[in-house]
């Protein structure tokens, strides 16, 4: 895991953690198209057209989909869980939430 | 900690581990974790996978003759998706750091253990069904309660792993009302089957628990979510009913509902079986780890075509 030369905070390839890693794909499958496409599992191939095959057979072969991606574990760079607080907002983020603003039902419930 | 490796975890980063697992946090894949949460998740995880793969034997057997079309279709699905469980889980193991391959020899060489119920025949089609209803349903009980273990990829995998088992059991059920509400033969050969299917099923969640030291830890580090006593006392709650409901008798004379416990009194099953059968000594074991020791010497080939591959792509 390296830490990020602009950023600070770490980010890892996720080849690093996955034995085998330029065999072993994460399958992202799309319910339909007004759904995202979700990492559902992984499957082992030679290559992308296998893995492709292989994660039809395992991952759609019930429930409705429309489309399927394979990614090699060695592409996938992440942020690093250890990492994670700087998720956490360093200041009051309550303005970006629609809540933070009941002016307008304040006046409503004045009537 | 100290792990039977000898290895010692850093005091420090075990309380920090500890206290995000007791706030509800959880442990992802390349994360640090103690080496014995690490052997544990794997042991745990590993004996799953393979019960999956040696699961499907017992029912592969009967798919060539399934008593109708739609029931052989609907038998091949559930074993297609036992083999798929295998896969899930084998592949969520391996980042524990074993790889895949080790596992497989070590389940081939009977190195590793499967769960209890695999090493038991299935005689006749009334064998499938219990199967499916209360083999799966007892598996349902413990992984159920592990949706909320602490290591997240695994209990990613179980919920789709319980998704499946739910289509299982409700086939068995519909399989189970078909024996139960027909011919006397039909109801003696359902009946004959869940007697010989009692004790293994009993047997399946493990000997009454006794407080240790190992318990409690696995429990803190939510590696364990129920104990054996609670899962089997869950599962009993759960299927006594349904096979009163059929007309069909509990082959235990002892088994009643205790109001004042709040569950089920039953006869102690005959432990020493479950000890045998863990020790690989069960009435099918051998033949079903020659079977698949078979298979896999036979597709040997299909191995070698992919390496193959990929070396030309």
């Amino acid at each position: 895991m390296g830490s990020g030369r602009l950023t600070g905070w770490g980010a890892m390839n996720l080849g690093t953690i996955v034995p085998g890693a330029e065999h072993v794909y994460a399958v992202f499958r799309q319910d339909s198209k007004n759904d995202p496409h979700v990492h559902v599992g992984d499957v082992h191939a030679p290559d992308a057209e296998m893995a492709l095959i292989l994660a039809k057979e395992q991952f759609a072969r019930r429930d409705p989909c429309v489309n399927l991606w394979v990614v090699r574990y060695a592409d996938i760079e992440a942020t690093a869980y250890e990492d994670a607080d700087m998720f956490e907002p360093a200041t009051d983020k309550s303005y970006r939430f629609g809540g933070s603003y009941r002016e307008q039902q304040r006046i409503y419930r004045r009537r | 900690m100290v792990e039977p490796t000898g290895r010692v975890d850093d005091p420090e980063k075990l309380a920090a581990f500890e206290d995000r697992i007791v706030g509800g946090d959880r442990v992802e894949a390349g994360e640090w974790m103690p080496a014995t949460y690490r052997a544990e998740c794997l042991r745990l995880i590993q004996m799953h996978a393979n019960s999956e793969l040696m699961g499907a034997l017992p029912e592969r057997e009967w798919i060539p003759r399934a008593p109708t079309l739609s029931r052989k279709m609907a038998l091949v699905a559930k074993v297609q998706d036992e083999i798929g469980h295998a896969q899930l889980l084998y592949r969520v193991a391996e980042d524990l750091g074993k790889p895949r391959v080790q596992m497989i020899e070590d389940l081939l060489s009977g190195a590793s253990r499967f769960h209890n119920v695999f090493h038991y025949p299935a005689e006749t089609w009334a064998d499938v069904i219990v199967i499916q209803v209360f083999v799966d349903g007892a598996a349902m009980q413990t992984q159920g309660s592990l949706r909320s273990c602490s290591y997240a990829p695994y209990a990613r995998v179980l919920r789709r792993i319980c998704y499946e088992e739910d289509f299982h059991i409700r086939l068995g059920i519909d399989g189970f009302k078909v024996l139960a509400e027909g011919t006397p033969r039909q109801r003696e050969m359902l009946q004959d089957a869940l007697n010989r299917w009692w004790t293994p099923l009993m047997h399946f969640f493990g000997p009454r628990d006794k407080a240790s030291p190992h318990l409690e830890t696995m429990i803190r580090w939510r590696i364990k979510v129920k104990s054996n006593d609670e899962l089997r006392q869950q599962f009993l709650r759960q299927f006594v009913p349904l096979i009163q409901e059929y007309g069909v008798r509990v082959p235990d004379a002892g088994l009643k509902w205790d109001e004042a416990a709040g569950g089920y009194v039953y006869t102690e099953p005959d432990w020493e079986e479950f000890r045998r059968i863990l020790r690989g000594d069960g009435p099918k074991t051998r033949e079903r780890l020659a079977l698949r020791n078979r298979v896999h010497a036979q597709h040997r080939w299909v191995r070698e075509a992919v390496a193959r591959w990929e070396v030309a792509a």
